[in-house]
């Protein structure tokens, strides 16, 4: 965090200052692990071994925060006995099939909930999912988490429980059978962390959570960057539960972003498969209506029980006076799924011929996504290609200065991709918000004038709206209706024209009936009287000012600060918070106090927004039948969760299992130690000749590498190559290994290496440090090879770029790439030109999996 | 041996002739808090139009500007050290070993490692070497108390260069003329704080009055040795010491030279007056001979 937040991570030693103490898990020793109280050094992609010894460590030792698990997790719910454990299965959950290595989650499923495998879908699309509506068959009702935004997907009606925790088929028992194979021997034998070590981090743990103490978790993207990311996370998420961390102040697991703005980039997406504030993108074959678009939600209880306001208000924000119930809100305007057009599947289908031209937006995809050759030659398979950037990208490059025409793989003059160059503005020459991970918007204001032809994205979309529109305007055609009935008609000011920012933030808040701004969304209707562009961010124009800009001193206003900025959603600046209290509503301690139940007012008060019905008593029971908000029980303190639970058992909504599973990562050195099945078995294989994988547990590929980042430099480095004051500061492609791996291989820091997997092979200086450690996983020693990610060939400082080395697979829930795998490493820098293939070749004949001539 | 070069001075700024100046400003670096991430190089560059001078990769831990110079007015250090593990169990304070304590130790068991960064600049000497022997008066103390060198005026001879016994003021390559921090001498006076210090995240760089960084400072190294960091030291602080004491001062965690900072600096005119008592002897015995040979000559 110090490493690739370092601004964020003053508020890490204030609360060290306050005598936090601080654990720092990482196969590094970095600037965080310098500042840490403990730095526990792991194998890479074993973070789910490590974690799953905690949650066991919890619960064979009854650690967990009882009164809060039973009340505010789904701990005491019961699961059918079609449900088989991967105990039972050897590393395999009930419901796998192997012919689609996809699971079916029909058996995952609460009982008393039966009609789980029916509903629970808003979104089936997945790898596939055109084939698996054609079949007519429910091959994956799980639907993709990030399609359920703030909660879970749904489930029909509540669970039976059992709140004595004692039913063999209870949530708790389940998690505990799971977990029980996850010992500190375990973490010894896959990990390399001593016994010792984990029990320091145990005791940390446990002791700094319970009513008067909370934990945090923070964790950089790295840690989504594997075949089984989303169950990292999931993993720490049950840790929180099971300690009582959610929900309170100094509790909550912090997801550092690796931009600005890529919470905000969720929230109002840009990502394929959701439209703003998490509502699903429809699927052509499903949604043929917004009736059977809202349905499978409209019937549930919790908030997204109002699904159809928030659909519609969309719909009217985007089409305005054109979308009447009439005509269904013009919901045929939206596009639709017809499978995964996620990132990767995109390269493919470059590579195929299928997608024909591609837009680069403030992404360097030559450098900083997963196997660089995969992605260059898909974009050198385009018709056209546009790159908005600062600087001359490798992405805008490639086809003249990429490493496949140093090999001879491309030619120039053999792409027939054209490139559209077009400049843009930085964050300072244009008006705009930022939103982090605490959900928080921070307005900024144009500093200076973007120079030459730079654009910020407003003007630039904005402008390719009007003249598209321009160039269909007269037109009779149906298909051109969704573009000519856009609302498009930001004010624009100054000498450039430029739309005005704000009145898109005021859109985004949406207005009601009589044209002001909303304040809320529970203002929210589903008859069209009210329209608006993201229905979390509902508020941030409340009172027709930018609550966004906002700006008060801390020490002017209570610590919560509730008057900087503004926090999706109702600028709740910790969500959940009715966990905070205890099931009748009283704060656990006077210490973690942060918001309770004012009997007297008969409402919920506190030094946060309440995010609960304001006036729901805790003693609420909802009648039988309740749907939406009304069905939310007094002690439901998950809101969003459709029964109100915060889940430690997902029963529906992963595509690869209900609970985490250690699994190895796709290219491993090790055997799993804890289940005969390897890998995860639903993770995302990408099949092309540009990527293959390095046969596991090769003599020729005997070490483990990992890619991350260095304060110094920002991601693909576009941002940081080309700037002398940051360049100077780290200014060469190096990879960080142990002295032990030093002596082994014959690398001297300073001096040069190759390091080489299946896929190239790069080169890099040596840094020789004692912050990578050799591992003792059992009675080996594990080495593992650190790779900054910044480097390409344009830029002031230039080198190889570590992504070439990595292959494509990926998580099935979130679809994003590893950053784990196996190489061999070399003194002596690599071969150039044609000879760099045939090192590599060399290497995979060694290996046995030589590629056809 | 007390005299103007040497020893305690209550009020420099007075001492040089400033009437009524304002306190004495200074810089109280605290290197137990600084995470290395350099944004204080960075920040002064910029503010301070320094160019960069990187050359390629020193291979000295994540240290790549390698020293103070002209070019780099703050220079983060990064050392890397092994010291003797902890108990794993104890919760209490990482109890650090002896001061750079060196064990070989088996793999990732035996033996911790520490990762020291410290932010280094001009020291702002009480007594500044660079200063009294600069013939041109480019470098002159400011109302301040600070020591600033004026380029416009620096003629490049280089005198303060081996003056200073920091080695901090050093001449660019291409005409000699000397920089170092000035401690933004253009932003205190507006009433900003230096550029450093308000780009640094964790406040490890504070900047403010003289006493009362001092006395933060004292706190902060009990809080510190209470915690068991024994090797917690302050550097530069005491007036008594060879230069005066200086205007930036430090928190160390370890000795002064495992940062590269001279463990006992003496500002090297301290025996100025001496030298130049010397050097007239000399001089005379000179002259004498001189005038001997001329005589003898025409003898
Ligand atoms: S540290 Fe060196 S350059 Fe700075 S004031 Fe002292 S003598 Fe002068
Ligand atoms: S800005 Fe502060 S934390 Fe960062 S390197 Fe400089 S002194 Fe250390």
């Amino acid at each position: 965090m110090a490493e690739c937040h370092p601004v964020g991570f003053q508020w890490v030693m204030e609360a060290k200052a306050r005598g936090a103490k601080i654990v720092h898990v990482d196969p590094r020793f970095t600037r965080t692990s310098a500042m840490a109280d403990v730095h526990v050094p792991i194998r890479a992609g074993s973070d789910i071994a490590f974690l799953g010894a905690l949650v066991n460590h919890i619960l064979t030792r009854a650690l967990d925060f009882r009164e809060y698990v039973v009340a505010y997790t789904n701990a005491a719910a019961i699961v059918t006995e079609d449900f088989q454990d991967t105990e039972e299965l050897d590393g395999l959950f009930s419901g796998f099939d192997p012919e689609s290595n996809s699971y079916s989650a029909h058996t995952w499923r609460y009982e008393g909930a039966e009609a789980a495998a029916a509903a629970g879908q808003r979104d089936p699309s997945q790898t596939g999912a055109e084939e698996m509506a054609a079949a007519g068959k429910a091959a994956r009702e799980g639907g993709q988490p990030e399609t359920a935004g703030s909660g879970g997907p749904s489930v029909p009606g509540k669970p039976e429980r059992d709140e004595t925790l004692q039913h063999p088929r209870c949530v708790y028992q389940i998690l505990k059978r799971h977990f029980a194979r996850y010992t500190p021997e375990m973490v010894e034998q896959v990990c390399g962390i001593s016994r010792e070590q984990f029990a320091e981090v145990a005791d940390i743990l446990t002791t700094n959570s319970g009513r008067e103490r909370t934990a945090a978790f923070c964790y950089a993207v790295g840690w989504t960057q594997h075949s089984v990311g989303v169950q990292n996370i999931r993993t720490a998420a049950i840790l929180q539960q099971l300690l009582g961390n959610m929900g309170r102040p100094g509790g909550g697991i912090m997801a550092l972003r690796g931009h600005a703005s890529i919470q905000g980039s969720t929230d109002i997406p840009t990502l394929y498969n959701l439209l703003p504030g998490y509502i699903p993108m429809p699927h052509a074959h499903q949604h043929q209506d917004l009736e059977s678009f809202v349905a499978a939600d409209a019937g549930t209880t919790g908030y997204w029980g109002n699904m159809a306001a928030y659909t519609v208000s969309l719909l009217k924000s985007y089409w305005g006076d054109a979308a009447s119930a009439d005509n269904d809100f013009c919901f045929d305007y939206l596009p639709r799924l017809t499978g995964d057009h996620s990132t990767y599947p995109t390269v493919l289908a470059q590579l195929e011929g299928t997608c024909k031209g591609y837009f680069v937006v403030g992404e360097n995809p030559a450098v900083g996504s997963a196997n660089g050759k995969m992605q260059r030659l898909g974009m050198a398979n385009l018709e056209w290609l546009v790159v908005r950037d600062f600087t001359m990208i490798e992405s805008a490059t490639f086809w003249k200065d990429g490493p496949e025409i140093e090999t001879g793989e491309l030619r120039t003059e053999d792409i027939g991709t054209e490139v559209f160059f077009l400049p843009a503005a930085s964050h300072v020459e244009k008006d705009g918000s930022f939103t982090n991970t605490q959900r928080m918007l921070q307005w900024h204001y144009k500093a200076v004038e973007p120079p030459g032809d730079c654009q910020s994205e407003l003007k630039f979309y904005h402008e390719l709206g009007k003249r598209i529109r321009a160039k269909l305007a007269g037109s009779n055609d149906e298909r051109d209706r969704p573009v000519l009935d856009l609302t498009w008609d930001y004010p624009e000011h100054g000498p450039d024209r430029e739309p005005s920012a704000e009145a898109v933030l005021r859109e985004i808040n949406g207005t009601g009936p009589d044209g002001a701004a909303l304040s809320s969304y529970t203002a929210l209707a589903d008859d069209g009287s009210t329209a608006c562009g993201c229905w979390i961010y509902c508020g941030v124009f409340a009172d027709e000012l930018n609550q966004a800009a906002r700006r008060k001193p801390g020490r002017e206003q209570s610590w919560v600060a509730p008057e900087w900025g503004w926090a999706w959603p109702s600028n709740r600046r910790i969500l959940y918070n009715r966990a905070s209290a205890d099931p009748d509503g009283r704060p656990w301690s006077e210490r973690k106090a942060y918001v309770w139940w004012d009997a007297d007012a008969g409402t919920w008060t506190g030094h946060d927004v309440p995010d609960f019905v304001a006036d729901r008593p805790p003693d609420y029971v909802p009648p039988d039948g309740a749907r939406g908000p009304d069905a939310i029980g007094g002690q439901d303190a998950f809101i969003m969760q459709s029964d109100g639970k915060a889940w430690l058992y997902a029963p529906i909504g992963l595509a690869d299992g209900p609970l985490p599973t250690h699994y190895e990562p796709p290219e491993s050195i090790l055997e799993n130690p804890l289940y005969g099945t390897q890998h995860s078995p639903a993770r995302g294989r990408i099949v092309h000749p540009a990527n293959p994988l390095n046969p596991d547990q090769s003599e020729v590929y005997p070490y483990v590498f990992t890619s991350y980042r260095l304060t110094e430099h920002h991601t693909a480095g576009g941002m940081t190559r080309t700037l002398p004051y940051l360049s100077e500061l780290q200014p060469e492609m190096f990879c960080e290994v142990s002295p032990r791996l030093a002596a082994e291989r014959g690398l001297v820091n300073g001096g040069w290496a190759t390091i080489v997997t299946n896929r190239t092979a790069i080169e890099a200086r040596v840094l020789v440090t004692e912050r990578v450690r050799t591992l003792r996983v059992g009675d080996r020693k594990v080495e593992q090879v650190g790779l900054p990610y910044h480097w390409g060939v344009n830029g002031i400082t230039v080198g190889d770029s570590s992504n070439d080395l990595v292959h494509v697979t990926l998580d099935p829930n979130s679809h994003i790439q590893g950053k784990v795998g196996t190489c061999d490493i070399r003194p002596g820098r690599r071969p150039t030109g044609p000879a760099l293939l045939e090192y590599v070749e060399g290497y995979r004949r060694r290996a046995g999996i030589a590629s056809e001539a | 041996m007390s005299n103007a070069l040497y020893g305690p001075v209550p009020n420099v700024a007075e001492q040089a002739g400033y009437q009524d100046p304002p306190p004495r400003m200074g810089f109280f670096t605290d290197t137990s808090v600084c995470i290395g991430c350099k944004a204080c190089e960075v920040a002064c560059k910029e503010w301070n139009l320094v160019p960069d001078d990187g050359g390629p990769l020193t291979g000295m831990s994540y240290d790549n500007t390698g020293a103070l110079g002209a070019n780099t007015w703050r220079h983060v250090a990064f050392i890397e050290q092994q010291v003797p593990a902890r108990q794993a169990v104890d919760l209490g304070m990482p109890g650090i070993g002896a001061p750079g304590a060196q064990t070989a130790a088996e793999p990732g068991q035996d033996a911790d490692i520490r990762w020291l960064m410290a932010s280094d600049v001009c020291k702002h000497c009480t007594h500044a070497a660079c200063l009294d022997v600069c013939p041109t008066g480019a470098l002159f103390r400011t109302e301040f108390g600070t020591v600033v060198v004026q380029e416009d005026i620096c003629n490049g001879c280089g005198y303060c260069v081996v003056a200073c016994p920091y080695g901090v003021i050093d001449q660019r390559k291409d005409d000699g003329r000397v920089f170092k921090c000035t401690l933004c001498y253009d932003r205190i006076g507006d009433g900003l704080e230096p550029a450093c210090a308000k780009a640094c995240p964790t406040d490890s760089i504070q900047y403010g009055e003289l006493d009362v960084l001092r006395a933060r400072a004292d706190a902060r190294l009990a809080e510190l040795r209470a915690d068991g960091e024994a090797g917690a030291r302050l550097y530069g602080n005491d007036p008594d010491d060879g230069v005066g004491g200086t205007g930036a001062f430090f928190l160390l965690l370890d000795e002064p030279e495992v940062y590269g900072l001279p463990p006992d600096p003496v500002v090297t005119t301290r025996n100025l007056p001496q030298i130049w008592q010397r050097t007239a002897m000399a001089a005379g015995a000179l002259v004498v001979l001189g005038v001997a040979s001329f005589l003898g000559r025409r003898s």
